[in-house]
């Protein structure tokens, strides 16, 4: 569905954590740990509105960069890749939006999140949350993570590109 | 507090210090960030050494990305501990800084957080600001309020803090079943007694949390647990102050009401000054001017309410008179119940003592407090022998003796665990049982009272 190639797929759909970097007021990076979901050549985040300063910083500027580069997050794929590409954020209703979009996928990764889920009621602003659709433009693939070696760049295609 | 939180782990931006470097050092690979020329940012892994000496970082430069020496560079370190289901472990370091010769990067400013130094409820709690700025703000942006929401039950049940009417049920249950041991028992007013008794109790826990929310307690006291620290339902944004008042006006008119048919049905002046005294009593509490829990006489209060008042009210409803037997029984739900709200107020006691609301634990050390604890706790079975002794309770009573261990535990748990909210709370649970145990072999030695009465 999507171009990105195979092997950053793969570590999209293995990793436990990413590094999300938004832009900040005066064109600070500001890097923010976040568990990286994959479908359909989108790449979904989400983000508590307790911890909503990132998105904050997306509404201001969509331009956004997300690295995947801890083989300990991966099982052990040493792959790295960086992402980067324009953000949407979709929090119509922070309190259900989420759920009808990414919920299976989060589960899948995180399975534990269920049990949070059950106590609901003891953390019920961690569950408002807004989804972050990040549509990949270009990608910098490091095999075996070798960040000493230049990185294959890989773009979308023209009519992918936001 | 301040101290603690211009640390890397507690989640608050602060200017580099040495302790930042050293942490970062312990991270196997760092995450090097910029904003390049087209908007976009870059982010790539590479290794690294500290010198915290030097206050530098000096990074492996990265092939074919050059980090740019005229603005601003991000390095974070990252971690996590993947586990069966998820992960733990969480922590990360996020430094800002500038870089020299392509790989030397002094850094600036540091943030971070680690969740062995801060809990993430806690993290979660400071966080609250946020997330109401956020909400407000996005309810402006689509033109419509957007607010937190959780399901009508779950929120009925945090509004009103709904588990705490176990305490509601020891004294009200004990005072019909001394009536009874009495020969007075009327199955439907005891039901109207349990009923009236519970929406009082709850009409009490949300006027404690309306003015609690609006004397900034609640906002102030960033450890709230499942015992501690109120429902929380204004300070999230659940509920308004608003609809707090009318739910809180609602469960008092309920009690009320309840309470007036029983006097109509009881015809005992005796029982509506009980009532109006409990009412009273339940409202200064935490309301102007008296605010009696501000001033340290909030476990008075209590034993007080959950003692005599509920204990007697119940007999009351059933015998029509006063007598010295639940007078005496009374002092023990009454000291058990003060002992709940004395220990509940551990956590809660920075917050407290930041918002003027000087309970007995912000008052007192730790050692007084636990050593009162004990005497309380002893006190409340003291009680028992001496009713027993004294010919006013009935010898089967004695059984409550064997919850004595229990106490004892909970006395032991408040020396390891008095200052970590989180760890406490199995003390404070253990805390709850012990009413709840102890109440119920009271109920259990009148049942046997009762039975042998009817036998003899």
């Amino acid at each position: 569905m999507g171009w990105l190639p195979a092997p950053v797929e793969e570590l999209l759909d293995v990793a436990l954590v990413g590094e999300l970097t938004v832009v900040g007021r005066g064109g600070r990076p500001i890097t923010h740990p976040l568990i990286p979901l994959y479908h359909s050549g989108r790449i979904y985040l989400h983000s508590s509105t307790l911890f909503s300063k990132k998105l904050e910083h997306i509404k201001r500027e969509p331009r956004v960069a997300l690295s995947i580069s801890d083989p300990v997050a991966t099982k052990g794929n040493p792959d790295r890749v960086t992402i980067q590409g324009t953000a949407r954020l979709i929090e119509e209703d922070p309190h259900a939006d989420w759920e009808r979009l990414i919920l299976d996928l989060w589960r899948r990764k995180e399975p534990s999140i269920d049990d949070f889920l059950k106590v609901r009621v003891a953390l019920p602003l961690f569950f408002e949350r807004s989804v972050i659709e990040i549509t990949p433009e270009r990608c910098l693939f490091w095999a075996e993570g070798r960040t000493d070696r230049a990185p294959v760049e890989t773009r979308a295609p023209a009519r992918e590109a936001a | 507090m301040t101290a603690t939180l211009t640390r890397s782990g507690t989640g608050s931006a602060h200017a580099t210090t040495a302790d930042d470097l050293e942490r970062l050092a312990a991270y196997p690979h760092v995450v090097v960030s910029w904003v390049a020329d087209d908007g976009f940012p870059v982010s790539v892994a590479t290794t690294f050494q500290t010198d915290a000496t030097a206050g530098i970082v000096v990074l492996a430069a990265p092939t074919g990305l050059a980090i740019p020496t005229d603005r601003e560079v991000g390095v974070v370190g990252s971690h996590i501990h993947p586990v069966p289901g998820g992960y733990d472990e969480r922590r990360y370091l996020q430094l800002w800084g500038r870089v020299e010769d392509g790989s030397r990067f002094t850094p600036s400013r540091a943030w971070g957080w680690d969740e062995a130094e801060m809990p993430f409820f806690e993290y979660s709690e400071r966080s609250v600001p946020q997330s109401r700025r956020y909400l407000k703000q996005l309810s402006a942006e689509k033109g419509r309020t957007i607010r937190p929401r959780l399901s009508p039950f779950w929120l009925a049940l945090r509004t009103t803090r709904l588990p705490f009417l176990s305490a509601t049920a020891v004294p009200v249950l004990l005072g019909i079943a001394v009536a009874a041991s009495h020969g007075a028992f009327t199955w439907w007013t005891a039901l109207l007694t349990v009923i009236g008794a519970s929406f009082a109790h709850l009409a009490i826990n949300v006027t404690n949390d309306i003015f609690d929310t609006l004397s900034g307690a609640d906002d102030a006291n960033p450890n709230p647990t499942q015992f501690s620290g109120g429902s929380r339902v204004a300070v999230y944004d659940l509920v308004s102050i608003r609809g707090l008042v009318l739910l809180a006006a609602g469960l008092y008119a309920a009690a009320a009401a309840i309470g007036l048919v029983l006097v109509v049905v009881t015809e005992s002046i005796t029982l509506l000054w009980i009532g109006i005294a409990g009412i009273a009593l339940g409202l200064a509490y935490t309301a102007p001017p008296l605010k009696l829990v501000y001033r340290g006489l909030g476990e008075l209060a209590v034993a007080l309410g959950f003692g005599p008042i509920m204990l007697l009210g119940a007999y009351v409803v059933q015998t029509g008179s006063l007598a010295w037997e639940p007078v005496v029984l009374s002092l023990v739900p009454g000291i058990l119940i003060s002992l709940i709200l004395f220990v509940n107020e551990i956590p809660d006691r920075a917050g407290d003592a930041q918002a003027g609301k000087r309970t007995l634990p912000v008052r007192l050390s730790p050692n007084v407090v636990r050593t009162m604890y004990l005497v309380g706790g002893i006190g409340a079975f003291g009680v028992i022998v001496v009713g027993v002794t004294g010919g006013l309770l009935p010898w089967p009573t004695l059984i409550a003796l064997a919850a004595i261990p229990l106490v004892l535990r909970v006395h032991q748990g408040l020396k390891v665990h008095y200052d970590s909210p989180y760890t406490l709370m199995a003390v404070m649970g253990a805390n709850v049982n012990v009413n709840l145990i102890v109440g119920g072999l009271l109920l259990v030695a009148y049942a046997v009272t009762i039975v042998a009465m009817q036998l003899s």
